[in-house]
């Protein structure tokens, strides 16, 4: 351990950061074979003889891969390469049948492209990608000695196949902030135009960080490292900020950074070296006879284009200009595709049921954006695992609308709602939270509280406009929150002028 | 006796047998089993499937006796080259890395055969890999010529070739990625042809160099080659590589005449010099027949032609490297005993389960594609191919069929050339470059030469194996080379 000093490296030093990212795309089936590509089968049960490697198969190109590349390129505003080539990477590996993967290397399917970062409180900013190119996926090897014995390893080639797209950004970042806004921007971005589930947990996305330091006002790039396989968003902010100064350190004392291999430990917040790369890798990489070119037609992207989804920037304007939304607000609800698409469906809902056009979006979002959110993060739930329906939520917007139930019994609704599902009507009455709208019961209650209060009612009639919230407050109270505020209101007045 | 023996002799002779009922598909089969045990000495055949090949015979003179018929094999039994798989069968490829191996499924051409009622008798020998001249680099020991035990049949497809030439079966597969096809069918004096590259499929072929490989027949006849070609042709959407066209009628391009077709003759294949006596002017004979037959014959140049031996033996073991990388222990196959590590592992599995000859090529492969050598070495050896295809697009607009002698010399006599790999790798300096450039090439015997037989090659345009066809089955029509038969085992 070194001793403590001053770690403000930012102040010498100026990061540059690339990423690759390895994300699975979303088929039924691997790259080159017909095996299914499934999560949580028993191992070496999602596997074709081409995912073996037997003697004598050959690879067959999945079609279905070439429109989510085609698609993913279109997204970025990337290049579709119209000729790209595989090309065999070659290397030993338990996990690794055929002894070498079948990737893109000189010519890779997507060309260039950008993604748009938002970082809060600075200027948006574009991350160039530099390709974007297929290759399969390879297996696992599990050197567990409680499964394997203690000196055996075990193979599950269920993976090995999986088709991925690896995409490889420009070294344009400069803060393990700016990285982090770029994996989500780019998770989001796969997750919207449905090219991968993006799961971080099931190795779906997976990301190697480059990271060197550069004295600050410099241009010229300094050693590089790679942090392989961090394995959440997080963890890529904590990896290149542990490297970023475990750079400073070695730069600070003379000392010159080595090109390596890095791994990240989470419990120790720390990096450190797997291997060095002063021999650099060599893996004969050369076309594979296997495969002809991979050859796109202008026709097929154009048709790829004609059914592309809505992307996230193109949903953000969309929903500030026919929402009245604020650019904050669009920005949240169009931060995942589920989320927009639930707000769009409450919005719809609502419209069907009739309410209030001029406040009906403005209400939607407030829901969303103030309770559903709270409510999900409290729980520690995701959206599309949540069982509430579009619907139902309308459905208690409208109740609120029509004065049936307060937005206080709304409110208390809403967290099983969310949670549980169900319908608000039903929950309302089971609950007898259902607004009181008899007037005999409010003007009993009004009579009381005016009778009770006599020195908020004297402020009121000289002239203390605030007081009137209090005795509607005391209302309410008297009638457990579910006389309908307006009409409380309205006979306040009425009795106090 | 002699009846059977005559039926083995040739698809066309078994085909008639079984349509005049003399014979049935069980006995073919029984004849053709006991002719392997027979000629064992000729080490041509490396495992037979006898129940299987006897269930199917049978099932075949049941289809015939209710007058159905597949196809023109139905009923025929065939031996396979050691490197295509057929479900629920070992396949070795010649090599002790391999040993144990069951396949669970079968080769594109497996499936072919098996629905146009052939019967698979099981597996000829080969040069491990298919990479040798000889088949002598077998984990089962060499293959032997027919003609003369003593010689080598050729290789690396020599078990198939020596099969058909010793009247074993009417027919076989090889695989041909440098010759393997042609050149031990000369050596053996019978009918073998290569196809087009991607006119059949290589889905269950064991790869030797990807870009190369192609399966086709070894008949006695070039007709022969015709029907069975029919059988087995045609686009496999498993295989990227196999061609998404049409197989014309190959047995209607047997007009027998020739009259109209330019022959070629590239000047750099009959240079004397590296070719031993006889075999030209065998060839030339050959020709002179054909130009009898109303062909015309013109001389052509292939300038390329002297680095074809260099760049095929660059890629062909660049994606040999590759290719043979599966083979390491871990999921079937050989794995040896006593490993420290992963990498020792593979290192003892590899060094045993592999021979020399393949060994050899792994490492020159390795050393091909290797950082700092992949420009000067694969990067140049694909220009040269690229110059190549060139000369021949350029021939091909001045005749219609090149022809070569096969091999630049006769069966020479076993371990001859073991010690000498660069001497070995000339012995295919005329059939490489169809393999480089994909046109199909086919072998047949010509006047034999110092008791031994001759091949003569017959290259054409790519797809145009109807053309090739009619060359060979109207040389076959003027002579009886190829009728020739090789004396008996005493």
């Amino acid at each position: 351990m070194s001793p403590a000093r001053d770690f403000e490296w930012q102040d010498r030093y100026e990061a540059v950061i690339g990423l690759e990212v390895h994300t699975h795309l979303a088929t039924e089936s691997k790259l080159f074979s017909p095996a299914p590509v499934r999560y949580g089968d028993a191992p070496n049960h999602a596997v074709h003889p081409i995912d073996l490697a037997l003697p004598g198969v050959l690879p067959m190109l999945n079609d279905r891969v070439i429109d989510l590349a085609i698609r993913f390129g279109l997204a970025v505003r990337g290049e579709v390469n119209p000729r790209s080539i595989f090309a065999r990477k070659n290397y030993f590996y338990p996990d690794l049948p055929k002894g070498y993967q079948i990737s893109q290397f000189e010519d890779p399917v997507i060309i260039g492209g950008s993604v748009q970062i938002a970082l809060e409180g600075s200027e948006p900013r574009t991350i160039h990608l530099t390709r974007a190119h297929l290759e399969e996926d390879a297996g696992k090897s599990i050197h567990d000695p409680a499964l394997a014995g203690s000196d055996a390893s075990l193979v599950d080639l269920n993976r090995a196949g999986v088709p991925l797209l690896e995409i490889v950004s420009e070294p344009e970042m400069h803060s393990s902030e700016e990285a982090g806004a770029y994996l989500r921007a780019l998770r989001s971005i796969l997750r919207y135009i449905g090219v991968s589930h993006g799961d971080m947990e099931k190795g779906q996305f997976r990301c190697d960080a480059n990271v060197s330091l550069r004295r600050i006002g410099t241009q010229q790039l300094g050693t590089r490292t790679e942090c392989k396989n961090v394995n959440s968003f997080a963890n890529v902010e904590a990896a290149i900020d542990a490297e970023c100064v475990r750079q400073a350190e070695v730069l600070d004392d003379g000392g010159d950074v080595v090109q390596a291999t890095m791994a990240f430990d989470p419990a120790t917040g720390r990096t450190r070296v797997l291997r060095l790369k002063e021999n650099s890798d060599d893996y004969r990489y050369f076309p594979d006879p296997d495969l002809v070119p991979l050859v796109i037609a202008a026709e097929r992207i154009e048709a790829v284009r004609r059914k592309m989804p809505e992307l996230p920037d193109e949903k953000h304007a969309r929903f500030q200009a026919d929402f009245a939304l604020s650019a904050h607000d669009a920005g949240i609800l169009t931060g995942s595709r589920e989320l927009g698409d639930f707000f769009e469906a409450v919005v719809v809902a609502c419209e069907a049921m009739g309410t209030d056009a001029a406040t009906r979006a403005k209400a939607v979002s407030n829901w969303v954006l103030r309770d559903l959110l709270r409510i999900l993060k409290e729980r520690d739930l995701e959206l599309e695992d949540a069982p509430i329906e579009p619907q139902a939520l309308a459905s208690l917007i409208c109740l609120v609308d029509a004065g049936r139930l307060t937005v206080k019994s709304a409110q208390q609704i809403f967290p099983d709602l969310v949670c549980e599902g169900g319908d608000p009507v039903q929950m309302m009455t089971a609950q007898g939270l259902e607004a009181v709208s008899d007037s005999g019961v409010i003007e009993d209650a009004v009579a009381r509280v005016i009778e009770a209060n006599p020195d908020a009612v004297a402020s009121f009639r000289e002239g203390d406009q605030k007081s009137i919230n209090f005795l509607m407050g005391q209302v309410m109270k008297r009638t457990q929150g579910k006389a309908n505020p307006g009409q409380v209101r309205e006979l306040l007045i009425q009795k106090l002028s | 006796m002699s009846d059977i023996r005559e039926a083995l002799g040739s698809l066309a002779a078994a085909r008639a047998a079984l349509d005049a009922g003399s014979l049935s598909a069980a006995d073919l089969v029984e004849a053709a089993l006991t002719r392997a045990q027979d000629h064992a000495a000729l080490q041509a055949v490396v495992g037979v499937r006898p129940r299987h090949a006897r269930d199917e015979a049978r099932a075949s003179d049941e289809r015939r006796a209710k007058g159905e018929r597949r196809s023109l094999v139905d009923g025929i039994p065939m031996l396979l080259k050691d490197n295509m798989v057929v479900a629920g069968e070992a396949t070795t490829c010649g090599s002790r890395i391999l040993e144990g191996f069951v396949s669970p499924y079968s080769a594109g051409v497996v499936e072919r055969l098996q629905s146009a009622g052939a019967i698979v008798l099981g597996r000829t020998n080969m040069d491990e890999f298919a990479m040798g001249s000889s088949t002598e680099s077998s984990c089962f020991g060499a293959a032997r010529n027919p003609w003369d035990p003593s010689r080598t049949c050729g290789g690396s497809s020599g078990g198939s070739a020596a099969a058909v030439a010793a009247g074993i079966v009417p027919a076989a597969l090889g695989s041909d990625t440098g010759g393997s096809i042609r050149q031990p069918a000369g050596f053996c004096g019978v009918t073998g042809f290569k196809p087009t590259y991607g006119r059949v499929s290589r889905w269950g072929l064991v790869a030797y160099a990807s870009s190369l490989d192609q399966i086709g027949p070894f008949t006695r006849s070039a007709a022969d080659a015709a029907a069975l070609l029919s059988v087995i042709a045609g686009h496999d959407p498993r295989d990227s590589t196999s061609l998404p066209v049409p197989v014309p009628d190959y047995a209607a391009a047997l007009t027998g005449d020739v009259s109209g077709l330019t022959i070629g003759m590239p000047r750099e294949c009959f240079v004397e010099e590296g070719v031993e006596p006889g075999v030209l002017e065998s060839v030339r004979e050959g020709v002179r027949e054909l130009e009898a037959a109303g062909a015309k014959v013109v001389e052509v140049s292939l300038p390329h032609s002297r680095y074809a031996i260099a760049t095929y033996y660059l890629i062909a073991t660049a994606e040999a490297s590759s290719n043979l990388a599966r083979f390491d222990g871990v999921r079937y196959g050989h794995r040896a005993e006593g490993a420290t590590d992963i990498d020792d592992l593979y290192r003892r599995s590899r060094s045993e389960g592999f021979g020399a000859e393949v060994k050899r090529r792994i490492l020159l492969g390795t050393y091909v594609l290797s950082a700092g050598y992949y420009d000067a070495y694969y990067k140049r050896a694909q220009q040269a191919r690229t110059l190549l295809r060139r000369d021949f697009d350029e021939a091909f607009a001045k005749c219609d069929v090149l022809v070569t002698p096969t091999s630049p010399e006769l069966a020479f006599p076993l371990g001859e050339k073991n010690d000498d790999p660069v001497r070995m790798y000339l012995s295919d300096i005329y059939t490489v470059t169809a393999n480089l450039v994909g046109v199909p090439g086919l072998s047949v015997p010509c006047s034999p030469a110092a008791g031994m037989p001759v091949g003569l090659q017959l290259l054409g345009r790519s797809l145009e194996e109807s053309t090739l066809l009619r060359v060979a089955d109207a040389f076959q029509r003027r002579t009886d080379h190829h009728e020739k038969r090789p004396p008996e085992p005493v």
